[in-house]
């Protein structure tokens, strides 16, 4: 039974109108799945459903631990949002609820390259010397 | 973005006790959705620390 209802779905869809480059949800699950990461599976292939701009691609955290790493994923499930390149944006846990919304608009940023930030931002970041790993607790309601 | 209910572990480690809780390289805290100002503020921090591991989490 699909995730996202039929309404959503054409909400979504039109969401995704402002994709651009290509959008790959590459999701980190185990061969046995855990219920979230079963959800979290389910969700992605079902977003990638609606457009041709987004493809999805799974793997098991385990035997694709190299690939794990290269996408900085530490557990699971997990769902990095890559666009043209790999901004590091990475989603954990089931993105239900808010963090739904949290998941199409970042998609929507790693596609179009545009993060929204101001100049002054910028002019900030550009000082920045070393990495930054910011992490963003949150709960699906 | 990280569910605070299903890593329990972290959310303990963290000590998320609202949301959203911002934690930036291990040690700096920002907690309730702040302006970008802000945020960016709190991020330039991460310059400042030499140890990052040493700091204390309310300070």
């Amino acid at each position: 039974m699909p995730t996202i209802t039929e309404k959503d779905r054409k909400t979504i869809q039109e969401w995704f109108q402002k994709l651009r480059d290509p959008v790959r949800l590459v999701v980190f699950t185990q061969e046995y799945e855990c219920e979230f990461c079963e959800e979290t599976r389910q969700i992605a292939e079902e977003l990638a459903a609606l457009s041709d701009r987004v493809a999805v691609e799974v793997h098991d955290f385990v035997a694709d631990a190299d690939v794990a790493q290269q996408y900085g994923v530490d557990k699971i499930p997990a769902i990095a949002i890559v666009g043209a390149r790999d901004y590091g944006v990475l989603s954990y846990g089931f993105p239900g609820g808010y963090e739904f919304t949290s998941l199409i608009e970042d998609m929507i940023d790693v596609s179009t390259g545009e993060h929204g930030l101001s100049e002054a931002t910028m002019q900030q970041l550009a000082r920045l010397d070393q990495p930054a790993h910011i992490q963003v607790f949150i709960t699906p309601t | 973005m990280v569910e605070a209910i299903e890593f329990p572990h972290l959310a303990n480690k963290y000590q998320v006790f609202g949301v959203p809780l911002t934690v930036i390289n291990e040690t700096i805290r920002v907690e309730g959705a702040v302006p970008e100002a802000r945020l960016v503020q709190e991020l330039m921090r991460v310059m400042e620390k030499e140890k990052p591991g040493e700091a204390a989490w309310h300070g």
